[in-house]
């Protein structure tokens, strides 16, 4: 029964982002993509991570594709058109490694996983995934954790400079050339 | 079919799904009577009584609403992109009807579909999935205004859902869990004021940190479910009709239909974080005389009195204030509300610290 | 309980996807969609591994994974909005002259 919800969230997956490869309009490639993060969230779950899998819809599917979708229609993207033989070419050369690297990750599959240890629980599962990570996030990992949030300030800070596009300054300047 | 039925996930699972056809069919009930209660309302703020023609005091006005979208003809716009045209209403309903599931309505197990232990992280989810709906509605209409009014709109929701994010982080401090039922449970109960012989209810609004995030909910609930006075994407005299200008029939209804079932939603999450859920005093059916909690049931009638003073908040204040330009809103979310959002996720901190309740 | 063979296949083959979309497509917003997959993929594989050998660091691993991959995307987005405001083109095969 586990299997079958894995199999089928699985499977939408590795269709959905097959979509988002082969699709030619980048709106439905962008939409595809959410549907993929939120099958994704759906393995986490399986998995116990219950605070990564609505993190994952909060932030992947809620924030960063909204943000992919502003773009897309600002630039007012249409169809990619993709006719030429170069082109033709260079995407033969692309699905060509991408096999080698299915091929190359399936003989190592081959291998044995070392298992875990023998109980079946996550530590700390008893006050729950969130407590637990917390927990973990507060004490261990406070460094990267406050470094985390400066890159994010730098960041923003990043985006605004850079897509502000021009001020007067330079479009005084620029506007004669 | 008895070897099915012994997993004991499946009774859950099947007992959710009822549950959750209940809620499902239950609210679409209310929608529709929300809809006819803040017409009369509006009507009677106005000066002037609401619908009543329509049955007796325009009771049956829902009813001739439904019949008349239901028979009205269907555009599509000539370039627009039809799959996402045809998608975006239904992404307005749903984030809204998945919230529904974790919402205690009652005491559990009985009045509360699923209990999961990230409840309000999938609330703050499915908000942020409900930006979708709005963006692709706008977008895929073909239509410079359409599309002018979803992309402001969703600038607007996804400006204010930090603030309402970080309005939610004190009652977390104080509850100790994200579970919904756990946050309304630690409001059990009854707590004096000092050495007074006086009590207040032991809800979220009545310790005085919890004040502030109760106003800044409110307000991006209003921001997040494009009501006004922050209506200005769909506001009828500006922008045409904003992002559902080129909807009609049952996919404008959809759209309608998924505002009012998000204010609904919202309005919950706000009784359950702040007003107590389910709590209130038995009255003549209390346990141990008239302040005690009484028979389940009771659980949920207060919270649909609760739900119901919410939903009269919100048609209140839209036929009250006038509508905010939208500079001013994104100037209002972005410098005055999440500031405030942090101080206050600081003042709480240190006071829950210094008095030890963490 | 999944496998652990089950979910190291299932992130090698969404990042062989993200592979091919990187080597295939000339969309650069794509290019950048399918990096988004091959980060979700390595995701994958950590919250995986965080289950089987029953570690939380593995979690905490993809949270910040999480957090610099929406700081990323915020900027690539900007550079290629900047990018376009130039060259009038987001296909990458055509951004091909260093002069500005």
């Amino acid at each position: 029964m586990v299997a079958a919800l894995f199999f089928g969230f699985a499977a939408l997956l590795v269709v959905t982002s097959l979509m988002v490869v082969l699709h030619k309009n980048p709106v439905t490639s962008a939409l595809f993509l959410v549907l993929a993060f939120c099958s994704l969230a759906g393995i986490y779950l399986m998995l116990r991570a219950e605070f990564l899998g609505m993190v994952q819809i909060v932030v992947y599917a809620g924030a960063i594709m909204v943000l992919f979708l502003f773009v897309i229609m600002y630039l007012n993207l249409q169809h990619d058109v993709e006719t030429g033989l170069q082109i033709a070419v260079r995407r033969g050369l692309g699905w060509f490694v991408g096999a080698l690297l299915l091929l190359a990750g399936g003989a190592l599959l081959k291998r044995g996983w070392a298992l875990g240890p023998a109980n079946d629980e996550l530590p700390g599962a008893e006050q729950g995934n969130v407590a637990s990570v917390g927990r973990v996030l507060y004490s261990r990992y406070l460094f990267p954790f406050e470094i985390t949030s400066i890159l994010l300030l730098v960041a923003m800070v990043g985006v605004i400079v850079i897509a502000r596009g021009r001020t007067r300054h330079t479009a005084r300047e620029g506007g004669a050339a | 079919m008895a070897a099915l039925w012994s997993i004991p996930a499946v009774q859950t699972a099947t007992w959710a799904f009822v549950k959750v056809m209940i809620i499902l069919n239950g609210m679409l009930g209310v929608v529709s009577y929300l809809i006819y209660a803040e017409r009369k309302i509006c009507g009677h703020i106005q000066a002037r009584t609401g619908p009543n023609r329509v049955g007796p005091f325009g009771l049956l006005q829902p009813i001739a609403d439904v019949l008349k979208l239901l028979f009205k003809e269907e555009f599509i716009p000539a370039n627009a992109n039809k799959v996402i045209f045809h998608i975006a209403p239904i992404l307005a309903v749903f984030p809204a009807v998945v919230t529904f599931s974790v919402i205690p309505m009652g005491p559990p197990p009985m009045f509360v579909a699923t209990d999961i232990n990230v409840g309000l992280l999938l609330f703050l989810a499915m908000s942020s999935l409900g930006v979708y709906a709005i963006t692709l509605g706008g977008w895929s209409s073909n239509n410079k205004y359409a599309l002018l009014g979803g992309l402001r709109s969703s600038a607007q929701m996804i400006s204010y859902e930090l603030a309402m994010g970080l309005s939610t982080i004190p009652v977390l401090l104080r509850s100790g869990t994200l579970s919904l039922v756990g946050i309304v449970e630690n409001q059990a109960g009854w707590y004096a004021l000092g050495r007074t012989p006086l009590a207040l209810p032991n809800w979220g609004i009545f310790h005085w940190y919890l004040i502030l995030p109760f106003v800044i909910f409110l307000i991006t609930a209003f921001a997040e479910t494009n009501r006004a006075p922050f209506d200005l994407p769909e506001a009828e005299g500006e922008l045409v009709a904003g992002f559902h200008t080129e909807y009609s029939s049952m996919k404008w209804a959809l759209f309608f239909l998924g505002e009012y079932m998000n204010m609904i939603v919202i309005s919950s999450i706000a009784v359950t974080l702040f007003l107590g859920g389910w709590h209130g005093p038995g009255l003549m059916f209390g346990a141990n005389g008239w302040l005690s909690e009484g028979p389940p049931w009771m659980g949920l009638v207060w919270y649909l009195i609760k739900l119901g003073a919410l939903m009269f908040f919100f048609i209140w204040v839209r036929w009250t204030f006038p509508r905010l330009r939208y500079d001013q809103l994104m100037g209002f979310g972005w410098k005055v509300l999440l500031p405030a959002a942090v101080v206050n996720v600081l003042i709480a901190s240190v006071w829950l610290f210094v008095r030890g309740g963490m | 309980m999944i496998p652990l063979s089950w979910l190291i296949a299932l992130s090698a083959v969404v990042f062989v996807i993200g592979v091919v979309g990187v080597l295939v497509r000339r969309n650069a917003l794509v290019i950048f969609m399918s990096i988004e997959l091959m980060l979700n993929a390595a995701n994958l594989a950590f919250v995986a591994f965080a289950s089987h050998m029953k570690s939380l660091d593995g979690q905490v691993f993809v949270f910040f994974v999480m957090t610099v991959a929406a700081a990323e995307v915020a900027i690539g987005l900007a550079i290629i909005v900047h990018l376009f405001r130039l060259r009038e083109t987001v296909f990458v095969d055509e951004i091909h002259l260093l002069k500005g």
